[in-house]
């Protein structure tokens, strides 16, 4: 009965607010209105104040009008007989509770400074499980597992399972199936997270099993998580409340599991969480509301049997979700890929330095090989006898298909880290001849043999790329000889598809390709990729796009011939400024691929860089994601990214990819790299070796010093004093703008 | 003459009585026309059995527009099967006089509309203008959302940046701009456009857009009327009442308004409520002061302030019956002389307020509403009714004991937020659940009551029949009033009456499964809900493609004829029981039952037994879910990556 519902529910919400009231007036007298309030490393203030209300909450002062309107959403009790309507009251009083409890977690955050642990994993030996809001640097690159589909969604648990092996269980079958697990709340002291550590299951959002806090009022930080993608990737603005919870109901693609007894406080999340699209699953007897129409399918339903939770959490939130089959003995999915080998657990190491691990990708005849033959040349694992060891690795895969062709090897291959990594208990690092894979020994306790590689490379190259390629054989060699034999093979390989792209260049082209992956999270942005500017999210180069397209012939990359040239300077074509309109319905008119300054092309929230104008340098800065300081520009990389995010085309400021800076196109039309005059450092170090090439392309072999960092300063003046000193071009160059 | 003879006539002439048990199901009321037949007092009821309706004009087909008449011309069984030579001394024939004596009735009906809310415009102009202290403009939110609708801005450019207006400089804009719709010459009346495009574009191809208020009704005149009485009143959101005779008390000056505009009520309700009037009211001997309603003005004062309502139209002698009414105040439309007979019998004083109806039979008071002077005149009345209340007959009082509780006050603005909340308000709930075949459709069940049928039972049977098949009614006026005198208008009716569908969305909502949305002339509230349905989505483009029903099965006012025609031109099947003045006019009746859906989608009908209206209403309905293709079950839709990227721009 619904009325239970939202008699307990108006309660609940009232002794929330109330309490959150008294912590507020405490830490106002405590702290004063001027002490900041905020979730550390966070843009977007308390993100779901921010985003349904508009209100940007920087000190306690601050929280005061959210409290009101907490306070003022409240409605009357539910009444016994004759009683009002309860259902707009009811949403409300959730709403309330979480206004009242985003605050209350935010004070938590100056009360007890390390009650939340900053990282993106726990360290449950340390008893640092809780991790709170979700860090700019950890939003954004999970953030884009929502907007690729990677990630279909979340289940947001509530308290905890009746058992340790129960919790796993349900976390498991999700992790399967992709999707993120948000857990808070506990049940009688007892927590969902605590349990899967028991359990022995390594959680973090590196499993996607993300321990926001013990508390109910945790719930916030998974709200305000799908508010932040919404802001961030669906350039929904502050403010907009209906456009923000539409967006939620249609796109994100969540749900709230309540694991055992709900009391009052939980049933006003859950009403609060009704306002998003969210439904609770319950597993007790609790009230059920089965009428559809502010979530999509019901938005209560009651005891569901644990091992059918996930399932029907699936169904009621209407998601299709596909659990990924592989024929090999543990769990395979793409949650697994963060998951760490503990020192402890370790039973084989190949790579990593201490032998050599290789891996090539090449296309074979058709006749030349047999699909599904992996061999295994060398010693096995059983050979390393109980306590495990060390071998040399080659992963030799060879393809063929009547659709495949050499240009798509790399690609293939580049594909080979997350596909082994998504096996439970396995991990892998780099790539080509530096790869590292590491073997835990409960996934050898299970049956997990070094075939087993091969058979996930076999199934699931078939799976992805089943339209271009029809036969699949892999070779796994552990004999050193046949290892180094490979390896001196794969190098010469790799040299020559290097050059080969690095002499690609979009003159040489006649056809480019768009990328609307996003356009479910940011409806009107498109992203054009040529050689030479490659997507700004940095996933998506012109080749791969090509074989996406080859792949899916209907699917987000599709061919644009590029047309007449409009502007070869800074890089416009009539065949792209078409497309573009077409599929930016009509937002975006035309767009340059050279020049950051004049009609930039659009940004979305999943750049992976954005450039900034420096007019007082007279050049250009740019920052990547990971960098959370401050920059010359006078913004961080999360306040640029919520200016220029959702599709907009914003002179001065560009999105771009890391790669893109050492593609020679790269704001060619503004002057091009040699304009570039701060980097954060590490985004330096991280491109040394090709900062490096391109200086000495353009006659500044030591151009990458002559960039300033962080470490130089973060404001134009002291920038531009150091560019004067080591003699950067930019300072010579033609005027910027103008 | 034998005693047998005498006593054989004397029950004949009993017998001219209206039986209370047979003449209404409603318990209130046949206790109070017992008591008024042993009072010796002549009401409605009775005289419904002494006087048969002529039957010519019943069929429709007397006419008399000009002095050579009234040529009456009736339809016999001969001309019924063929040879109909009928004309009037001009040639008129019988389609054309019931067709011409329909449209005047049109007129009237809608005349009566237009010029309440021309009343509104008048006050509420003074309000915006600051003429008077007595009224302010206290819904602001709904002034900002009807100001468009005007052409009004609602924002300024100051210095290049969009600032808010002054809220009584839109107020006087809106209400000039309201008020020039009376009288206007060309063009055509703004809020037409209100309606779904597809409808005002077959309005505009079809040629019947007004361009002027005067004769205009559903979305002009009494739609004016809502959106203003909603700014200077508040617009109604559900609130919890009582209603039937039972609603007065013995020991309290008991005062009733009657009638139909809540321009002098609102006054008089903060007059009644006053300490000032409350301690008077203690002086002479009384505990307090009750305020009761009666009719729509009743239904006004209801939902905006919960104050209780006495019954509805054929209960309005009824209520002086009790002996316990100390005075009555009118002011327009529906209002039987006979009040003033009756009044004789007790000591009820009638209070006219208004010059357009003023009373010639007994005796009655005039204080005439000015609303420059509106809380004085509310006073002034108060103090009259206290000063009556020492003039109670001894042992003449009996108030019934009938009374029950009700949930009431459905604007389509409270609705959008029930189904929602303050950020998800919309009415996608409903279509949703209207779609998957939880609500089968939709019913407008409104209008009066008549003598001339069992009082409340049409209603009430209907309603119960279409709520039992999981149709959902909204409804107004004394309809609404039959509904809450019996319990469908409290949320717990619904498990009680309700089909297992309708039900399980009443209990998640919380709301009746009759929705009361005031007036009469509130039907407009229902045009504006529809509306919202058809752009909530997913149940076609247009009013006419939606799952949905009119009724007024015990209609008598010309009132409702015209809102049965702007319901039919909205595109409504509408059913009217009883009686329609067409039945004369055999070509003319087809083009109403029939033709009218081929031009507007909707059409009218006449049905009397209530389990047929219900049965054929549902039939329509069924038929537009099989239209819009919901006549299957709709299959849940899980969704992937790839359905996702086929959503479009948000």
């Amino acid at each position: 009965m619904s009325k239970m519902v939202a008699f307990a529910a108006i309660q609940g919400a009232y002794n929330i607010v109330s309490k959150a009231e008294g912590i507020y007036k405490r830490a106002l007298e405590q702290y004063g209105p001027e002490k900041k309030l905020e979730f550390p490393n966070t843009a977007y203030y308390l993100p779901i104040i921010y985003s349904l209300l508009g209100i940007p909450i920087k000190t306690i002062g601050d929280a005061k009008k959210a409290m009101d309107v907490a306070r003022r959403l409240l409605p009357p009790h539910v009444k016994n007989f004759n009683h009002l309507p309860y259902l707009g009251p009811l949403l409300d009083s959730g709403m309330a509770a979480i206004f009242a409890e985003e605050v209350v977690e935010a004070i938590r955050y100056i009360d007890d400074p390390d009650f939340y642990y900053t990282s993106e994993v726990c360290d449950p030996e340390s008893g640092k499980i809780w991790l709170g809001a979700a860090e700019d640097t950890v939003f954004r690159k999970r953030g884009v597992e929502f907007v690729d589909g990677s990630a279909p969604g979340f289940a947001a648990i509530v308290g905890a399972a009746p058992s340790p092996e129960i919790a796993k269980l349900i976390a498991e079958e999700y992790q399967r199936r992709n999707l993120y697990v948000f857990m808070c709340a506990n049940q009688a002291g007892t927590t969902f997270s605590e349990q899967l550590i028991e359990a022995g299951v390594q959680i973090g959002w590196n499993t996607r099993l993300v321990p926001f806090g013990p508390d109910i009022s945790a719930a916030v930080f998974a709200l305000g998580f799908a508010n932040r993608a919404a802001m961030a990737f669906g350039g929904v603005r502050p403010g907009d409340y209906k456009k923000m919870l539409i967006y939620n109901k249609d796109r994100i693609f969540a749900f709230v599991n309540a694991l055992g007894e709900v009391n009052a406080e939980w049933a006003a999340n859950a009403a609060g969480c009704v306002n998003w699209g969210f439904p609770t699953i319950a597993d007790t007897d609790i009230p059920e509301i089965l009428p559809t129409g502010v979530c999509t399918y019901e938005h209560v339903v009651a005891n569901v049997k644990h091992e059918e939770m996930v399932q029907r959490s699936v169904e009621v939130r209407g998601l299709k979700t596909v659990v990924t089959k592989v024929d090999v003995p543990v769990s395979y999915g793409a949650a697994f890929e963060g998951e760490r080998i503990r020192k402890d657990d370790l039973f084989v190491e190949m790579g990593g330095g201490k032998t050599q691990a290789t891996e090539l990708v090449e296309m074979a005849d058709m006749d030349a090989i047999e699909d599904n033959k992996i061999t295994v040349i060398g010693p096995s694992l059983a050979d390393l006898g109980e306590k495990g060891g060390r071998l040399p690795l080659g992963i030799f895969v060879q393809v063929a298909g009547r659709k495949m062709q050499p240009d798509f090897e790399p690609i293939l291959e580049r594909q080979i880290h997350h596909l082994i990594n998504y096996a439970q208990g396995v991990m892998h690092i780099g790539q080509r001849d530096i790869a590292w894979i590491r073997m835990g020994r409960p996934a050898v306790d299970k049956g997990f043999e070094l075939k087993h590689i091969g058979q996930i490379l076999h199934d699931m190259f078939h799976k992805d790329f089943g339209s271009i390629l029809d036969k699949v054989q892999v070779t796994l060699f552990t004999d050193k000889a046949e290892v180094d034999k490979m390896t001196e093979k794969a190098r010469a390989m790799y040299k020559a598809r290097d050059s080969r792209v690095e002499n690609m260049t979009d003159e040489a082209v006649e056809t480019y390709y768009s990328c609307t992956l996003c356009q479910s999270f940011a409806p009107s942005h498109v992203c054009v990729v040529s050689p030479e500017r490659t997507g700004l999210c940095g996933a998506y180069n012109w080749m791969d796009c090509k074989a996406s397209f080859e792949i899916n012939p209907t699917g987000p990359n599709q061919p644009i011939e590029k047309g007449e040239c409009l502007d070869p300077k800074l890089g416009q074509w009539k065949g792209c400024n078409d497309f573009v309109f077409k599929a930016s319905r009509q937002k975006v008119s035309h767009y340059n691929f050279y020049s950051m300054i004049y009609d930039p092309m659009t940004t979305c929230g999943c750049c992976e860089c954005i450039a900034a104008m420096l007019p007082g340098c007279n050049g250009i800065m740019t920052v990547h994601r990971d960098y959370t300081g401050e920059t010359p520009c006078g913004m961080k990389f999360t306040t640029l990214a919520g200016v220029m995010g959702g599709g907009a085309s914003s002179p001065g400021f560009v999105g771009h990819s890391k790669y893109n800076i050492i593609q020679r196109k790269y704001v060619a039309g503004d002057g091009g790299l040699l304009r570039m005059v701060w980097m954060p450092k590490s985004l330096k170090e991280e491109l040394r070796e090709g900062l490096e090439r391109r200086g000495k392309e353009l006659g500044v072999p030591d151009l990458i010093d002559k960039i300033a960092d962080e470490t130089v300063g973060t404001d134009e003046a002291s920038v531009m004093e150091y560019l004067q000193k080591v003699g950067h071009p930019a300072i010579s160059m033609d005027p910027i703008v103008g | 003459m034998s005693a047998d003879e005498i006593k054989v006539k004397a029950e004949a002439k009993e017998a001219k009585k209206a039986n209370p048990k047979e003449v209404t199901i409603d318990i209130a009321t046949t206790q109070m026309l017992q008591k008024a037949q042993a009072d010796g007092c002549e009401t409605i009821f009775d005289r419904a059995v002494t006087m048969k309706p002529c039957n010519i004009g019943e069929q429709g087909t007397c006419c008399k527009i000009c002095a050579q008449g009234p040529c009456r011309l009736p339809l016999t069984k001969k001309q019924a099967e063929g040879s109909d030579d009928r004309k009037g001394l001009c040639g008129a024939t019988p389609e054309t006089i019931a067709a011409r004596n329909f449209v005047r009735m049109i007129a009237a009906g809608t005349a009566a509309h237009s010029d309440h809310g021309r009343g509104v415009t008048e006050v509420f102009l003074a309000a915006a203008r600051k003429e008077t202290n007595d009224y302010q403009i206290k819904d602001t939110e709904k002034l900002l959302e009807i100001a468009p609708d005007f052409g009004v801005p609602t924002t300024v450019l100051v210095d290049g940046v969009e600032q808010p207006r002054d809220i009584y400089e839109i107020a006087v804009e809106v209400g000039e701009a309201a008020m020039a719709q009376w009288g206007q010459q060309h063009g055509e009346l703004p809020l037409f456009k209100r309606a779904p495009e597809p409808r005002y574009e077959l309005w505009k191809k079809l040629g019947v857009i007004p361009r002027g208020i005067d004769l205009s009704d559903g979305w002009a005149g009494a739609m004016t009327a809502t959106d203003l009485q909603d700014v200077l009143f508040g617009t109604p959101y559900p609130i919890q009442g009582e209603i039937n005779l039972g609603v007065l008390k013995e020991d309290h000056v008991n005062i009733i308004v009657h009638g139909h505009e809540p321009l002098l009520s609102e006054m008089i309700v903060v007059a009644a409520q006053s300490p000032e009037m409350i301690d008077y009211a203690k002086t002479k001997g009384a505990k307090g002061i009750v305020l009761a309603g009666m009719c729509c003005t009743a239904n006004e004062i209801l939902v905006r302030h919960g104050m209780p309502i006495a019954g509805n139209y054929l209960q309005q002698e009824l209520a002086i019956v009790t002996g316990a009414l100390d005075a009555m105040v009118v002011d327009v439309q529906c209002i039987m002389e006979n009040l003033a007979n009756v009044a004789k019998c007790y000591h009820t004083k009638i209070i006219t307020t208004n010059p357009r109806c003023m009373i010639e039979s007994g005796e009655t008071t005039h204080i005439e509403f000015d609303e420059h002077h509106a809380l004085e005149d509310g006073m002034k009345i108060v103090k009259a009714a206290v000063d009556n209340f020492p003039n109670r007959k001894p042992g003449a009082q009996m108030i019934p004991s009938a009374k029950e509780k009700m949930v009431v006050g459905f604007s389509y603005e409270a609705i959008n937020y029930h189904l929602g909340g303050t950020f998800r308000g919309s009415f996608v709930p409903l279509n949703d659940n209207i779609i998957n075949g939880r609500i089968r459709g939709v019913a407008g069940v409104v209008g009066c009551n008549n003598a001339r049928s069992v009082h409340d039972s049409a209603h009430l049977t209907l309603i119960k029949e279409l709520i039992k098949n999981d149709v959902i009614v909204l409804t107004t006026g004394c309809s609404a009033m039959t509904c809450g005198k019996f319990g469908l208008l409290t949320p717990e009716s619904a498990k009680v009456y309700c089909g297992p569908g309708l039900a399980e969305v009443c209990e998640t909502v919380g709301i009746p499964p009759v929705l009361h949305m005031g007036s009469c002339v509130d039907n407009t509230r229902i045009l504006m809900a529809a509306t919202q349905v058809v752009k909530a989505g997913g149940l076609g483009k247009d009013l006419s493609d939606l799952p949905a029903a009119g009724a007024a099965p015990e209609w008598m006012s010309e009132k409702a004829i015209a809102i049965g025609q702007y319901f039919v031109a909205s595109g409504v099947y509408t059913v009217f029981g009883g009686t329609l003045p067409v039945t004369g006019a055999p070509k003319f009746q087809k083009h109403l039952f029939e033709e009218m859906e081929d031009m507007y989608g909707g059409k009218w009908d006449l049905i009397m037994d209530p389990y047929e209206m219900a049965a054929k209403m549902i039939a329509h309905i069924d038929k537009k879910r099989k239209a819009l293709g919901l006549d299957k079950a709709k299959e849940r839709v899980l969704m992937d990556m790839a359905d996702r990227q086929k959503l479009d721009a948000a």
